[in-house]
């Protein structure tokens, strides 16, 4: 597959403080990207400068091989983490609205009907809910039939239904071969929709590669998880080292037979027991810790 | 320049404000309430029926004191003859009476100038012959006629400033602008639809109140209905484009309402809407030479009321257009869409 979007080198800086350093990637055409980090990380500054919203202080962005133009400009479809519409306009106007601004767009009604709007075009947009609304955007990023789609945390809010109706558009637009940059938070989301991606912290990107090639290069081991109240921190803590998470208790071990025999010699119930490989949020909290982030 | 994307922002900037209906209805309604306020003001009952111009020197003899001290006469004391006697062309006052030379000026055509000479003449009985008539010739202005065209002025100003000043800061706070700018809508696209929808905008409102307001009051208009609204063109973009400049970087709300205040307020007051600048003092003079209200409201009066055509007032326009586009220019420079 061709390189569709080149980023090369790019930092940004806000005052003393830089939030984009030196990170550098290449997006094949047809893939999906997830860009990842915790909050203060850098995602959204880069993907901004991806989208030319922002300029870089140094570096280069190529869409196509060439530096971002009008026919990035035309061909790009972007869906911001938060986006406010003008006030009275309905669902059709503001697609209407929107279609003109490109020289191709889609069909209105298709569009329409593809993100479940039909009945909400003749709707104040203020009026939609927090579902209704993240698909207007969506067939907003649409609405030119982009080859790029821009998601920046598109089902943040939303409920697990509206989420994985998203990731089931999502998946369509890709079938059709558009290309895709998503950030997101949710690491299952990632999983399930990424072909490849960069986990940034610091403004620095950390890690890069396919989602299981990452977990495979990082972990060899697996995860016993049980409940906390069958587990008590002043076992698990010192015995075990045990990380607790809500109401489970997990331990990362290479031995899993090795695990159970010292479960069972110290008399742990092992009604909730569960073993799972480890996952993208492992490593994500591997990779960029566990403290909490502004 | 691409005429179809301005077209989709102007349509839906139009339904916005037109859907608005809080906002269009105090658009319309605050200027009414306002002429009908001045008309309720001014045509109401007042005691002083006759007002004369008196321009006196000396100590005045007996009969001018007698006349003086007519009841129901307004006296209104001037410096001199020469720059009041458009007083009594334009009927805001009934006679003019310098002392000094016992020369007085009516207005051939006003009922109230016949009455007050009468009542003169008889002040004056025994020395009657030494009294010095003038005639003058003018319609009535009456003062509801010469605040008109500043308060479509002023209108114009509220609705170009903050109409768009306002509009654009809440754009950029909501992030609206960041969504357009994410679009091939260039900023001057977009400046461009939101001139030419405010412009529009203002033209309608403007129109609706000015035909109101002619119904209610029946005001003077002597010239030229398409110069009148090349003057009401030039100046709304040019308030627009003062409104341009203001939010073109800013992003509260607050920020932008204390600039807006600050420009729109002197021009409430410095700009001759209310009262005429004659005699002020010549630093205030300059002063209001630089707001471009002052040119609109001189301008569209001198329309109005003296009938002047392009040639009288080109100098109001050719400042309005230099600075529209000097304006226009520092706008779209500083322009960001975040």
């Amino acid at each position: 597959m061709s390189i569709i979007l080149q980023v090369s080198d790019l930092v940004k800086r806000f005052a003393s403080l830089t939030a984009v350093d030196r990170v550098s990637f290449d997006i094949r055409e047809g893939s999906c990207f997830g860009l990842l980090g915790p909050n203060g990380a850098g995602k959204t500054t880069t993907i901004e400068m991806m989208e030319g919203i922002k300029l870089p202080d140094s570096g280069s962005i190529r869409y196509r091989g060439a530096p971002l133009g009008e026919q990035f400009r035309n061909e790009a479809g972007i869906m911001f983490q938060s986006t406010a519409l003008q006030d009275f306009i309905t669902v059709r106007e503001v697609m209407r609205q929107f279609s003109r601004f490109y020289p191709h767009s889609a069909d209105i009604d298709d569009l329409a009907d593809r993100f479940a709007l039909h009945e909400f075009l003749g709707q104040d947009t203020r009026k939609l809910s927090g579902g209704q609304k993240q698909r207007l955007l969506l067939a907003m990023a649409m609405i030119n039939q982009p080859k790029i789609l821009f998601l920046d945390e598109p089902t943040t809010g939303l409920d697990p239904q509206s989420r994985r109706n998203l990731w089931d558009q999502v998946q369509q637009v890709r079938a059709q071969g558009a290309t895709i940059l998503l950030t997101t938070h949710y690491m299952e989301e990632a999983y399930e929709l990424c072909d490849e991606i960069a986990i940034m912290d610091h403004g620095r990107i950390i890690a890069h590669d396919a989602p299981d090639a990452l977990l495979a290069a990082h972990f060899n081991d697996v995860v016993v998880q049980l409940h906390a109240t069958d587990l008590p921190r002043e076992i698990g803590e010192p015995e075990f080292d045990a990380v607790y998470r809500n109401d489970s208790a997990h331990i990362v071990t290479g031995d899993v037979n090795q695990t159970i025999e010292n479960l069972l010699r110290l008399d742990i119930p092992l009604d909730h027991l569960r073993i799972r490989a480890r996952d993208l949020e492992d490593l994500f909290l591997e990779l960029t810790g566990r403290e909490l982030r502004a | 320049m691409n005429w179809r994307r301005i077209y989709a922002l102007f349509v839906a900037r139009n339904l916005e404000f037109v859907r608005d209906r809080s906002s269009l209805a105090w658009n319309l309604l605050l200027p009414i309430l306002i002429i009908i306020g001045f008309a309720y003001a001014f045509t109401g009952d007042n005691p002083e029926k006759f007002k004369v111009g008196l321009v006196a020197s000396a100590q005045l003899e007996p009969a001018a004191l007698e006349f003086r001290a007519t009841r129901y006469i307004k006296f209104i004391d001037f410096d001199q003859v020469d720059s009041n006697l458009v007083k009594v062309e334009r009927h805001q006052i009934d006679l003019l009476f310098d002392a000094d030379s016992r020369r007085y000026w009516i207005n051939r055509s006003s009922p109230n100038g016949y009455i007050v000479e009468k009542l003169l003449i008889a002040a004056f009985s025994g020395a009657a012959d030494n009294l010095q008539k003038s005639l003058v010739e003018g319609d009535e202005i009456r003062y509801l006629d010469w605040v008109m065209p500043g308060v479509i002025g002023m209108n114009i100003m509220w609705g170009a400033l903050f109409g768009i000043g306002y509009v654009i800061v809440r754009y950029r706070k909501f992030g609206v602008l960041k969504r357009i700018s994410a679009t091939p809508v260039t900023a001057m696209e977009f400046l461009s639809a939101q001139i030419l929808s405010r412009l529009c905008l203002l033209l309608v409102v403007n129109l609706v109140i000015y035909v109101g307001m002619d119904f209610f009051v029946d005001f003077r208009m002597h010239g030229s209905y398409l110069n009148l609204l090349l003057v009401f063109i030039l100046g709304s973009v040019n308030l627009i484009c003062c409104g341009l400049v203001v939010a073109a970087r800013i992003s509260s709300e607050e920020v932008a309402n204390g600039l807006l205040n600050l420009f729109s307020w002197p021009m409430m007051f410095l700009s001759g809407v209310w009262f005429s600048l004659e005699g002020a003092h010549p630093l205030m003079q300059k002063l209001a030479l630089l707001l471009p209200l002052t040119h609109i409201t001189a301008a569209a009066r001198a329309i109005m009321i003296d009938g002047a055509g392009l040639l009288d007032i080109s100098d109001h326009l050719l400042v309005l257009a230099i600075s529209s586009a000097i304006l226009l220019f520092i706008g779209a420079r500083i322009f960001r869409w975040e």
